[in-house]
C-alpha cells in the first residue's frame, strides 16, 4: 500500500484493488502504457468543455498583441481602464482553466503515474504565468509539449518545451538573435534542464549554446521577408519560428564538438549531444530520484537507473520501471514527506472517493496558501523537491487547517465553479473501507491515539489528515 | 549541508571566544530589535528620493517626475537637503520621521548582481554571499547573522512575517513564519492542538508544529485584543497597516530579528508621479511603518528597520509612462534611535553622465558592506563575525546607528 502511494497521487479504492488483481509488477506496467483508460465522466466532460475554450497559440498571441496595441492607443481614463481589466480577466480566466485540468486529472485520471510525471516535468520545465502572455499559453504548453512526453523519450520533451512559445518567451529566447545574443535559455537549458549546474559545462558552452539557438523564437503574424538562400531553412508551427534571418551561422564548439553552421539543424544536434551525456543521464535519474524515491537518493539507484537511461535512448518509462521495481524504494518507504500538490491531491482522493468535486478553487487556494501553485513559480529552477522547503511551521499550522477544511466537509469543493453552493456536501466518512484496508495498518501509535481522542467524525478526519502517517508516504 | 555544518560550528567558536565587545555586553537585557522590510518587484526609488536639483531628472521623466519641492506647500515634495526630496506620498509618516531624525536614506544603495532579473537579485540578496561563486541555497544572511547572535538565544529570536521561511532565513536553528496579511479565528482549540501536536511527540517535525500552532494561537489571541481596541479608537487600519500593526505586537513581545516581504513595486506602466499607483502604494507602506513604530512604543528606540528592494530602476520613463528594471536603489533605515535626518553614503550628482550603462543608478553602497556596518554596531560584531553574516565583504559604517 506504500508503495502504491508512491505510484499514484494517493491511494484511491481503484488504484488498491487493481493493485491486488494485477501485483505490483504488472500494476506498474499498465501505468507505464500511460493514459490507457478513461477518466470518469464529468472530469472528461469537463476537460473537453476547457479544452474547447482554450484558443490555440498562435490565434491567441495574435490577438493579445492587437489588443495590448489598441489599449496603448487609447487615451488615459475609464475606458482604457476597462478594456486593460478585460484583457487581464481573460488572461486568468485562461490560466485558471489551465490549473483546474492540471488538478482534475491528477485527482482522477486512473493513469496515476502519467499525471506525476506530467507534474514533476511542468515543475522540472517551469514556466510562469504571469511572465509576458504566458496565462494564454500554460494550457497548450501542459498539453501538447509536456503531457505527450511525460513517458517517452527524454531527448523528445527536451525539443517540444524548447519549441513552445511558452518557454521561448519564459527564457527569452524570443529575443536571441545574432548580434542581441541572449543567454538566458541557453544557460537555464543546461543548467536546470539537462546537465545540471555541476555537468561538466562552461560559461563558453553557454554561449556557443545561445549562439546555436539566435532565430528560435515566436511568430504569431505574418513570415518575414527572407532573402532566397534562407528560404529554404526557415521553420514555422504553429507559434514556433525559426528565423534564418535572426541565426548565426558561425561554426560553433560545444561540449568539445563542432558544430557546422547550418541552420535548426544545429539545434537539434546540440540537443542529441546534450542528452547523450553522462551527466544528463546522472542529473535526470537524480532528480526523479529525488521526488518518488528520497531527498537524499542513494547513489547505487541513481546510477543503475542513469545506466538504463543511457542505453534506452533517455526512455523514461524504462527508468521509471527501474525505480519503481528498486530495493532501495522498498526500504524507503514511508519516509517521504508530501509536498503540497502531493498533500493537497491525496486528501482529495482518499476523502472524497469515488466522488469527482465540482469546484477546483479551494484545492488552488489551498496550493497557494502553501506556495506550490501550478504555473506560479516565479524563478526557472522549479519548485523544490524536498521536504526542507514545505515543513516550515507556518506551512505545518497551514497544512492543519486545510486538513480541517476537508475533514469537515465545509471546504466548498462540492459547490458551482461560480460559487453558488450546492446542497449535500456533507463531511466525509473518512473510516470507510479504503481506510481499514490501506490505512489503518500501518498508522503510529500516537495517531491511533489521537484518532481515538477525536469527539466527532469531524474531528477525526481532521486528526487523520493531518497525521505524520499521512503527510508521508 | 557541510558547509552549513561549519558555519554553525564557526559562530560557536566565535562566540565561545569572548571576543567581541559592545552592545552585546552593554545591553545584556536581550540587545535591539530588527526589521527587514523587503520591497518585491524593484520599486521606483527615484520617485522615493527625488534628485530635484538635477534639471536631467525633469528631463527623463516628462510625464512622472514630481515637481520641485515648494516651501509654501505642506503637501508636496518634501525637501531633505539642496539636492534630495521626499515623494509626498511619505511625508506625512517617513517624511515625519526624518524631521525628528528617526529616518535616513542611503541612494546609490544594491548589489554588484547585475542580471537585473528579479529572482536573481532577490536570491542573491537573501543569501548575502559573494557574487560569482557558487550559492549555497542554505544560508541566508538573517540565518547567519541569527547564528552568530546566539541561533537560539534570547537575542537572536527570530521569525518571517510570510507563507514561506524566506531564503535570508536559510540555516538559522528554527525560525517560525506566520504571513499575518489574513489570520482569522484560532483554527484548534487547545485540546486539539495539544492532540495534533502529540502525533508529532518524537518526530522531527516536533518542534516546527508545536511553534506553528502556538504562534497561530498566539497571533489570534493578539487579533482578539486588537479588534477590542479598536472600537475604542477612531481609526480602522487595513492592508499593510493591519499587517505591520501585528508585527509590532509578536515583534515588542517576542522576536528581535524579523523579516517581511511587501509585492506590487513593478511598475513598468502607468506608475504615475505625486498620485498614483506608486505613490498610493508608498503612502501605504508609510503608513504601516508608522503603525509600527506607534506601537512599538517605547521599544522603539530599541529597534532598527531597514527597507530594501532587488534593484532600482531605469532612470528615464518608458513608453508606458513607467519604468523598467534598473541597478542601483535606495535603502531605507528607520528606528527611534537612528541617527536619521541625513541622507547618507556615497554620492555623485545626478545626471547623464553619472548614470550606469546609460541607464540606471551605479551602485555605490554594496548592500553586504552597509549592512554589515549597520549590524556590527548595533551588535558590536567581531570582525570575525561580520565575515560570518557577509563573507568576503569589507564592512561600511554609515554611522547611523
Amino acid at each position: 500500500m506504500l508503495w502504491l502511494e508512491r505510484v499514484t497521487f494517493g491511494n484511491d479504492a481503484e488504484s488498491v484493488a487493481e493493485l491486488h488483481r494485477l501485483g505490483r509488477e504488472r500494476y506498474l506496467d499498465r501505468q507505464l502504457r500511460g493514459p490507457e483508460q478513461p477518466l470518469p465522466d464529468p472530469v472528461a466532460a469537463e476537460l473537453t468543455a476547457l479544452a474547447a475554450a482554450r484558443p490555440d497559440p498562435v490565434r491567441s498571441l495574435a490577438e493579445v498583441a492587437a489588443e495590448h496595441k489598441s489599449i496603448n492607443a487609447m487615451t488615459d481614463g475609464a475606458d482604457k481602464e476597462r478594456a486593460r481589466k478585460a484583457l487581464n480577466d481573460q488572461g486568468n480566466r485562461l490560466a485558471y482553466g489551465a490549473i483546474r485540468e492540471e488538478l482534475l486529472r491528477a485527482a482522477y485520471s486512473p493513469s496515476q503515474l502519467d499525471e506525476q510525471l506530467v507534474w514533476f516535468w511542468l515543475n522540472h520545465f517551469s514556466v510562469h504565468q504571469y511572465k509576458a502572455n504566458l496565462r494564454w499559453l500554460v494550457g497548450d504548453y501542459a498539453d501538447r509539449a509536456i503531457r505527450p512526453h511525460a513517458l517517452g523519450h527524454f531527448k523528445d520533451l527536451v525539443l517540444a518545451t524548447l519549441e513552445h512559445p511558452a518557454m521561448l518567451e519564459y527564457l527569452d529566447n524570443n529575443q536571441n538573435a545574432v548580434g542581441h545574443v541572449n543567454e538566458n535559455y541557453a544557460r537555464e537549458l543546461l543548467e536546470l534542464h539537462t546537465l545540471g549546474v555541476n555537468g561538466g559545462y562552461t560559461q563558453q558552452d553557454v554561449q556557443q549554446l545561445a549562439r546555436v539557438l539566435t532565430g528560435v523564437g515566436i511568430n504569431a503574424g505574418n513570415p518575414p521577408q527572407l532573402k532566397r538562400e534562407w528560404q529554404s531553412l526557415y521553420l514555422r508551427e504553429g507559434a514556433f519560428e525559426f528565423n534564418p534571418a535572426r541565426h548565426d551561422f558561425g561554426e560553433k564548439r560545444l561540449l568539445g564538438h563542432t558544430i557546422k553552421g547550418a541552420g535548426f539543424t544545429e539545434v537539434d544536434e546540440a540537443i542529441a549531444l546534450i542528452v547523450s551525456r553522462p551527466a544528463c543521464a546522472q542529473f535526470i535519474s537524480r532528480e526523479l530520484a529525488r521526488y518518488f524515491v528520497a531527498d537524499d537518493p542513494p547513489a547505487r539507484l541513481v546510477d543503475r537507473m542513469a545506466k538504463t537511461f543511457a542505453r534506452t535512448d533517455g526512455d523514461i518509462a524504462q527508468v521509471v520501471r527501474e525505480m519503481f521495481l528498486a530495493p532501495e524504494l522498498d526500504a524507503v518507504l514511508g519516509g517521504k514527506f508530501k509536498d503540497p500538490m502531493r498533500f493537497v491531491i491525496s486528501s482529495v482522493r482518499f476523502a472524497y472517493d469515488g466522488r469527482t468535486i465540482s469546484n477546483t478553487r479551494p484545492m488552488l487556494n489551498w496550493l497557494n496558501g502553501l506556495g506550490e501553485a501550478p504555473f506560479g513559480r516565479a524563478t526557472p529552477d522549479g519548485y523544490p523537491l524536498t521536504e526542507l522547503a514545505w515543513a516550515s511551521s507556518g506551512q505545518m499550522s497551514r497544512r492543519f487547517e486545510i486538513a480541517r477544511a476537508i475533514g469537515s466537509g465545509n471546504a466548498g469543493l462540492f459547490d458551482a465553479e461560480d460559487g453558488s453552493s450546492a446542497a449535500g456536501g456533507g463531511f466525509p466518512q473518512l473510516s470507510n473501507r479504503l481506510y481499514f484496508e490501506a490505512v489503518e495498518p500501518f498508522l503510529g501509535a500516537r495517531t491511533k491515539d489521537a484518532l481515538a481522542r477525536a469527539n466527532s467524525q469531524q474531528e477525526w478526519n481532521t486528526f487523520l489528515l493531518a497525521s505524520p502517517d499521512f503527510n508521508y508516504e | 549541508m557541510k558547509r552549513r555544518h561549519a558555519l554553525k560550528l564557526g559562530c560557536a567558536a566565535l562566540l565561545g571566544s569572548g571576543g567581541s565587545a559592545g552592545r552585546l555586553f552593554a545591553a545584556p537585557s536581550a540587545g535591539p530589535r530588527f526589521l527587514l522590510v523587503f520591497l518585491r518587484g524593484g520599486y521606483d526609488s527615484t520617485n522615493l528620493l527625488i534628485p530635484y536639483s538635477s534639471g536631467f531628472y525633469y528631463e527623463a521623466r516628462p510625464n512622472i517626475a514630481i515637481p520641485r519641492p515648494d516651501p509654501a506647500s505642506s503637501t508636496g515634495a518634501l525637501a531633505l537637503d539642496a539636492n534630495w526630496a521626499l515623494a509626498p506620498a511619505v511625508r506625512e509618516t517617513i517624511g515625519a520621521m526624518y524631521l525628528e531624525r528617526q529616518a535616513a536614506f542611503i541612494p546609490f544603495a544594491g548589489t554588484d548582481d547585475l542580471s537585473r532579473s528579479h529572482f536573481e537579485t532577490q536570491d542573491s540578496i537573501e543569501l548575502g554571499q559573494p557574487t560569482g561563486a557558487a550559492r549555497n541555497y542554505r544560508s541566508g544572511f538573517l540565518g547567519r547573522l541569527s547564528m552568530a547572535l546566539g541561533g537560539s538565544a534570547p537575542q537572536a529570536t527570530s521569525i518571517a512575517f510570510t507563507d514561506a521561511l524566506p531564503l535570508a532565513f536559510e540555516g538559522a536553528d528554527t525560525v517560525p513564519n506566520l504571513s499575518l496579511k489574513n489570520v482569522g479565528k484560532p483554527p484548534f482549540d487547545a485540546r486539539q492542538a495539544g492532540i495534533l501536536s502529540g502525533m508529532y511527540a518524537d518526530h522531527h517535525l516536533e518542534t516546527a508544529v508545536r511553534e506553528g500552532l502556538d504562534l497561530r494561537q498566539q497571533v489570534a489571541r493578539k487579533i482578539a485584543e486588537e479588534m477590542t481596541a479598536a472600537s475604542r479608537s477612531a481609526v480602522n487600519t487595513k492592508g499593510f497597516e493591519l499587517e505591520a500593526e501585528r508585527m509590532a505586537h509578536l515583534m515588542r513581545d517576542q522576536y528581535r530579528l524579523g523579516f517581511v516581504d511587501v509585492g506590487g513595486w513593478d511598475t513598468h506602466v502607468g506608475e504615475g508621479a505625486a498620485q498614483g499607483p506608486l505613490a498610493a502604494n508608498l503612502a501605504s507602506l508609510g503608513r504601516g511603518l508608522q503603525v509600527f513604530a506607534q506601537t512599538l512604543g517605547a521599544e522603539w528606540n530599541n529597534t532598527v528597520v531597514v527597507v530594501l528592494s532587488e534593484f532600482g530602476r531605469t532612470f528615464r520613463e518608458n513608453g508606458n509612462r513607467g519604468t523598467d528594471h534598473g541597478h542601483g536603489t535606495v535603502y531605507w533605515v528607520l528606528g527611534g534611535a537612528v541617527k536619521g535626518g541625513t541622507v547618507a553614503g556615497e554620492q555623485r550628482t545626478v545626471e547623464r553622465a553619472g548614470l550606469l550603462q546609460d541607464r540606471d543608478f551605479p551602485v555605490l553602497n554594496d548592500y553586504r558592506a552597509v549592512l554589515g556596518g549597520l549590524f556590527r554596531s548595533l551588535w558590536g560584531l567581531s570582525a570575525a563575525q561580520c565575515a560570518v553574516v557577509f563573507p568576503q565583504s569589507e564592512t561600511r559604517d554609515l554611522k547611523l546607528v
